[in-house]
């Protein structure tokens, strides 16, 4: 790995996002144990170099999509902590109005385009995505993320056929974390090296070091780039590891301490801090500051959030319809 | 008046809006090419090319799904199936993705597309072939379902479906696509949610929508053989529902019989006699009745069919006991 290429300030911003998804997420489940945040909430610590090193690697005008695991990429995408957090405490200061929740997290503004909710069902929205700056002529691509649960739905065949057919400007991304919810890659599965499923559409396809931001930069980079030549999708298998269960009630007894320890031990952002102070980018001192501003970011928004109202019972019928006088049935 | 078939009429509000804006495109299985599976797109390609007359393997929930996301993204899709009993293994599609994603983004991300095709029996399909579906879809907030009975409604209907910015599922008939109907050569659009009073009556309402008008009318006219006046309502849209024009219309003539080609359970008559009993309980001399498909899949054999379907002669028998004759 070429370390040379990346500078200083693309190893101090991997640490600063890196840093914010992993504070947020730990306080988000702190929240979510005192039942400020509700619902389903899955989070994104282990993971964070994965979208580090994503948004390093391509544009703002780029498109982002992803399931319900989706705090990281929201954040790298941009979306203020404020906004994210009071999301998940249902506020209509959030970035669904409330209406998301955690696994429904949007921004058009940020060209994030969600969090969804049903397996693999992204997909091919992911797709379309792309689909939409082809047709449209942009030089755009669309970055779609799944975990390792949603390559087993039919969705994934069908728009891999599609997407190599019409060479579709999209990324494709399986962020492999070996479990889907609880059960493991290797029990639900012959082919357990899953970026072979899009040779089957002679699709470029590539396993990566989900660990390492500058492995993940430089997929990414140059999937992005075939992307906006117009040669089309590529799918990528970036091999990660989620430190929490699946989700906020999964105590994740079925793999071991053991397990979990040695991923710890590869962990993304002890990496980068590393480099960072062997090249003498920055002291610890400066990391340490770094770190303290990001608490506050993080703590601020949950301050915002909990001084911010709930959205009226009224608006539940605001986004039912673009159309401003649906007549509902009132029973 | 010049007179055209249905899916003539279709491919015109399809062309027409193509014309005045290039983000919609029509993508579906067989519809550039091979022209349409019922001709509905005939000519289109030749007119549009390629990239707006688009193709598609057999993978209903893979175009269907890159049919919302290309919506989210700016453009405006018209998603053909083939026939909406295909449309179940893209259901998850229409209902997860497109009728949720502008109430889930908090208003940011809103679907205006299409998905439209033939809905219900045509003949001796079978079971598989032969389903309807309005009531499913209609059942979902979110979506507006359109359920056209003629080409001229089918023109304006589909004209304002496209143009509409929420997710519009537009529902025909292979047994219509032939059928031919006045259709002026001036622009029209006609308004989702309104129903069409096509015939004033005095002793009865009969509600029907759809493919099922023609057993409607069918029976009205014999009927009137009797004496016994029928007001026919056609409802055009299913979602939202013009509960106002049924409640009227049941204001003067005090009966109601729904004709639906439905399984009966939970279906758009089921609805519409609630509503109707609420709003309009004190204006009825007699139960509303509903004449639907039997609560079985359609069978094979002709026989078979003939026994599933409503028929005149089931809607006459209805009006007859709502009227007491």
């Amino acid at each position: 790995m070429a370390k040379q290429k990346f500078n200083k300030e693309t190893y101090l911003r991997w640490f600063e996002q890196m840093m914010l998804m992993r504070r947020f997420e730990e306080k988000c489940a702190q929240l979510y144990g005192q039942q400020k945040i509700k619902g389903f909430c899955h989070l994104y610590i282990g993971q964070e170099a994965v979208v580090a090193g994503m948004m390093s690697a391509i544009t703002p005008d780029d498109k982002v999509i992803t399931a319900y695991r989706d705090h990281g990429h929201a954040l790298g995408c941009g979306i203020s902590t404020n906004e994210i957090m009071a999301e998940l405490f249902g506020k209509v200061t959030g970035c669904s109005k409330g209406n998301g929740g955690s696994m429904h997290l949007f921004s058009k503004e940020h060209n994030f385009y969600g969090g969804h909710g049903i397996v693999g069902g992204q997909i091919p929205l992911g797709a379309g995505i792309a689909f939409a700056e082809q047709y449209l002529g942009t030089k755009n691509i669309s970055v779609c993320f799944m975990g390792d649960g949603a390559v087993r739905q039919g969705s994934l065949n069908e728009t891999f056929n599609m997407a190599m057919l019409w060479k579709l400007p999209v990324v494709f991304i399986v962020e492999n974390n070996g479990y889907a919810m609880g059960t493991s890659v290797q029990r639900t599965t012959n082919l357990q090296d899953l970026y072979k499923l899009g040779l089957a559409y002679d699709m470029p396809s590539a396993q990566v070091n989900g660990m390492s931001c500058e492995a993940v930069h430089e997929a990414i980079e140059s999937a992005a780039d075939r992307a906006r030549k117009g040669e089309g999708p590529t799918f990528l298998e970036i091999r990660t590891y989620r430190y929490r269960g699946h989700s906020m009630s999964d105590p994740a007894k079925y793999r071991s301490k053991e397990e979990v320890e040695e991923y710890k031990h590869k962990d993304p952002i002890e990496q980068v801090r590393k480099e960072i102070l062997s090249k003498k980018w920055a002291t610890e001192k400066d990391l340490d500051a770094i770190e303290d501003e990001i608490m506050n970011r993080v703590n601020e928004s949950v301050e915002f959030s909990e001084n911010s109202p709930y959205p009226a019972a009224q608006d539940l019928y605001a986004h039912v319809y673009h159309q401003e006088d649906y007549p509902f049935i009132i029973e | 008046m010049r007179s055209i078939q249905f899916r003539e009429a279709l491919r015109e509000a399809m062309s027409e809006e193509m014309r005045r804006d290039p983000n919609i495109f029509l993508m579906g299985e067989e519809v550039a090419e091979y022209n349409g599976a019922y001709k509905v797109s005939q000519g289109m390609l030749d007119e549009f090319g390629p990239k707006r007359i688009i193709d598609t393997p057999i993978s209903e929930l893979g175009f269907g799904g890159i049919g919302v996301g290309a919506a989210m993204n700016g453009l405006r899709p018209i998603i053909e199936f083939m026939t909406f009993n295909f449309s179940l293994v893209a259901i998850d599609q229409v209902i997860n993705s497109a009728a949720k994603m502008y109430q889930m983004s908090g208003g940011q991300f809103n679907i205006p597309m299409v998905f439209r095709g033939p809905t219900a029996s045509a003949g001796q399909l079978g079971a598989q072939h032969s389903q309807a579906f309005e009531n499913w879809y209609a059942n979902t907030p979110g979506l507006k379902v359109v359920v056209p009975s003629n080409p001229y409604d089918a023109k304006g209907l589909l004209k304002s479906a496209i143009r509409d910015n929420d997710p519009v599922i537009f529902m025909e008939s292979e047994q219509m696509y032939g059928d031919k109907g006045e259709v002026p050569e001036e622009e029209y659009l006609l308004d989702i949610g309104k129903a069409h009073i096509v015939q004033e009556g005095s002793d009865v309402t009969i509600v029907s929508f759809g493919k099922i008008m023609k057993v409607a009318l069918a029976a009205a006219q014999e009927l009137a053989k009797d004496g016994i006046s029928c007001e026919i309502i056609d409802l055009r849209t299913v979602r939202p529902i013009d509960y106002a024009t049924l409640i009227e219309s049941v204001k003067k003539t005090n009966r109601m019989v729904i004709v639906e080609e439905a399984w009966p359970l939970a279906s758009i008559s089921s609805e519409l006699t609630y509503m109707v009993q609420k709003l309009g309980f004190d204006y009825l001399d007699a139960p509303i009745r509903r004449i639907t498909t039997r609560d079985t899949p359609l069978g094979y054999a002709p026989t078979l069919v003939e026994e599933f379907l409503p028929n005149p002669a089931r809607v006459i028998e209805a009006v007859k006991s709502v009227t007491y004759r």
